[in-house]
């Protein structure tokens, strides 16, 4: 029983890692807090699902679902991430966080409506990817391998590409320095501009992915960003805004205390994501993976 | 003296039953606020609810209006949430001039605008909300509701249930955490305690509302194998859940019951198997044995497919329910008035006792201003004219039947219901026919 809820608890938590990991990295570096976040998932899903059911309107392989997903966050997280970085988030770096909260709630708003023009009200899905992948058995039950392998895959190359990038690359290591002192950066030859308007895009971008892989298995009706955002703040927090290895170990925690409850005490459901915020926030106020900061003088 | 004293009465008596029929100014035009989501998960139903108003008004006031007065709909979002539709609720009613207002779809919203129309004085149609206890625990004099009550929705489809699957020995329910979720499900439990009191509950999931994933439910109740299980969630959330179902082979382990699952038919296309209990709120469906064939029903459902792109589901039929309750009571009260505007007090009172087709069956509104609703249960079968689920082996409940006695509460009489009344001859029963 155990592993039959850790399995279901693992799937969950990779998907919330996606969205999550993408909001702690924008925190991390741009230090904006951004409520939007939710909106590019939701967008994401919209726009993915769309996009297969168009293809499949045309007689097209499912299969080309899977690229269909990667393109349509990478577009999502280019157009609308980038529009609403160029536009708005530029101009309320370093302002006071009421104000970037307010701003940020604000794009999600709006965006939520534009979803509703755009993508109507009615409930959509576009489930032949999951199905296509067909299902697996594991003690007589029967997974789909969409969501116990696809998934957690996906958020394990993230993880690792993430990490790889960040450590490896030129650009990645430009990110780290411009978040530990951005002056210093600049002053190095660093453009901070171009770094924080591609750190929100990867950001969105991975939202936007986290959406487009839920489009296959979960039914897209409006308010699904203001879900998604609410479990991503739980995972950031309880993590420690900005690390990325400890939203992956935050977002498995969430999905497999979730999985437990359902199984061991299903009313504590609803409550065991900020259950446990609460409990490693007590412990450790500055989340799981924070070191003491160093003071500037 | 005698003579002054019997004129005086005579006076007194006219004046005073002068008074409630008491010639109203006819409006250039009757402003009808209706509060419905518009925003946030819900507007799944409410925003095919404004659509199928706008078409009723529209075909209204193309025939000159009620009583020659053209309609003119306003419309509020429910989904800003309670306060925000209070407080909207009263503009319409005091700045707008609405004289009606259709009010509303979340069985919350019901609760809390019922004083507020009492408070205004003001018709107060409650056209979906389906919570029971409005008028067993309140009583309210411009509230009325054109339909009937989660109530008699849960005892047919306990009936329907027990006639079609009496050898059930254990059940599961997985409902949305909320009122609807919480109260449906007790209700089917007293009942479910009455009709089969060996019945054992394995499992009683909520997943919240809006919830996006199942799979623990489900990976749950795979490794229970209930005989049965029950799901009252609507919404994007009974469409994840059958669809998450379906693709790992739950549907065909455990026979599901699904009260609401006609909205989600034409949706969920190939992924609803056959063998499914579905059921409608009411009797509606565009497939409805008895009305499909009806210039009305067809005219509808071309005029809303033409509109929307898509088959009618309950919501529209209900507020087909309310809007023609209202134009009937309107005609009712206005031939009280002889020929004259009525006023709101007699257009209220016209509702009760007032008996309309809809169009599907016939309402009927009780002096508790509750409405007898017929209910419509039915098996998934799938036929080649729809690329989607179809009812078959239906059964029609007459609402009278299943809607809790006037003066009792549901939850007491469900906890009495007995097992004769899942035979009873007033239900009709039908095959899909093409």
């Amino acid at each position: 029983m155990i592993l039959l809820a850790a399995l279901d608890g693992l799937a969950y938590g990779s998907l919330i890692f996606l969205v999550a990991v993408g909001l702690s990295l924008i925190f991390g570096v741009l230090g904006v807090l951004n409520v939007a976040h939710g909106s590019f998932y939701a967008i994401g899903a919209y726009v993915a699902a769309s996009a297969v059911l168009a293809a499949a309107g045309m007689g097209l392989p499912v299969w080309l679902a899977f690229p269909l997903f990667l393109v349509s966050a990478i577009l999502v997280g280019v157009v609308v991430g980038g529009t609403v970085e160029a536009l708005l988030l530029r101009r309320i770096y370093g302002k006071e966080e009421v104000l970037q909260l307010l701003v940020t709630f604000a794009v999600f708003m709006i965006l939520e409506d534009a979803q509703k023009v755009v993508f109507g009200t009615q409930p959509l899905f576009a489930n032949a990817p999951m199905n296509w992948l067909g299902t697996v058995e594991v003690f007589g039950i029967f997974y789909t391998s969409y969501q116990l392998i696809l998934i957690p895959l996906v958020a394990l190359v993230v993880l690792l590409g993430l990490r790889w990038f960040l450590r490896r690359t030129s650009f990645g290591r430009a990110i780290i320095a411009v978040t530990q002192d951005r002056e210093a950066a600049m002053a190095m030859g660093i453009d901070a501009t171009r770094i924080y308007l591609f750190t929100f895009i990867i950001g969105a971008s991975l939202a936007a992915l986290g959406g487009a892989l839920s489009s296959a298995t979960t039914s897209l009706t409006p308010g699904i960003g203001s879900g998604m955002i609410v479990l991503s703040f739980a995972v950031a927090a309880t993590a420690g805004l900005g690390r990325i290895e400890g939203a992956a170990v935050a977002a498995l925690m969430i999905g497999l205390g979730r999985s437990a409850a359902v199984y061991f005490a299903p009313e504590f459901d609803v409550l065991i994501p900020y259950l446990i915020m609460v409990v490693v926030l007590l412990i450790k106020p500055e989340g799981l993976f924070t070191t003491v900061q160093t003071r500037k003088v | 003296m005698v003579r002054t004293k019997l004129a005086a009465a005579l006076f007194a008596a006219t004046a005073l039953l002068g008074l409630p029929a008491a010639a109203q100014e006819k409006p250039k035009e009757l402003v009808v606020g209706i509060a419905t989501f518009l925003s946030g998960p819900a507007s799944v139903f409410g925003v095919p609810g404004k659509n199928a108003a706008d078409l009723f008004f529209e075909e209204i006031n193309a025939k000159g209006g009620i009583l020659g007065v053209p309609v003119k709909p306003v419309y509020v979002d429910e989904g800003a949430g309670t306060n925000q539709l209070i407080s909207e609720y009263r503009r319409v009613v005091q700045d707008q001039g609405a004289q009606i207002m259709l009010g509303a779809i979340s069985s919350g919203s019901c609760n809390a605008l019922a004083p507020v129309a009492e408070d205004l004085k003001v018709v107060n149609v409650m056209w979906d909300c389906g919570t029971q206890t409005i008028f067993e625990e309140g009583k309210w004099k411009y509230s009325v509701r054109t339909q009937g009550h989660a109530g008699a929705e849960m005892m047919a489809t306990l009936l329907y249930l027990m006639k079609v699957k009496p050898d059930f020995k254990t059940v599961a329910v997985v409902n949305q955490d909320y009122a609807w979720g919480r109260e449906s499900w007790a209700l089917l439990q007293a009942g479910l305690k009455a009709l089969k009191p060996d019945v054992k509950i394995v499992a009683e999931l909520f997943p919240k509302f809006g919830a996006p994933d199942f799979s623990t439910e489900i990976t749950r109740l795979s490794a229970l194998r209930p005989d049965v299980v029950i799901s009252t969630s609507w919404g994007g959330d009974l469409d994840t859940f059958v669809q998450q179902a379906a693709a790992r082979g739950l549907l065909k382990q455990s026979t599901f019951v699904l009260p609401l699952a006609e909205s989600s038919m034409e949706r969920l296309g190939a992924v609803m198997p056959e063998g499914v209990i579905v059921g409608s709120r009411g009797d509606h469906y565009f497939l409805h044995p008895k009305y499909k064939n009806t210039p009305e029903m067809q005219g509808f459902v071309k005029a809303y497919k033409a509109k929307t792109g898509v088959y009618p589901i309950y919501p529209t039929f209900h507020m087909n329910q309310a809007v023609t309750g209202l134009v009937k009571a309107y005609e009712k009260a206005g031939a009280a008035a002889g020929g004259k505007w009525p006023s709101k007090e007699q257009v209220i009172a016209a509702f009760e006792g007032l008996e309309f087709k809809s169009l599907t069956g016939t309402i009927t509104i009780r002096s508790d201003h509750q409405g007898l609703e017929d209910q419509m249960l039915g098996t998934t079968k799938r036929v080649p004219e729809y690329p989607f689920a179809v009812y078959d082996k239906m059964a029609l409940y007459p609402g009278k039947l299943v809607t809790t006695p006037l003066g009792e509460k549901s939850l007491d009489w469900f906890a009495k219901v007995k097992p004769e009344l899942v035979n009873d001859k007033s239900i009709e029963t039908f095959d899909y026919v093409k």
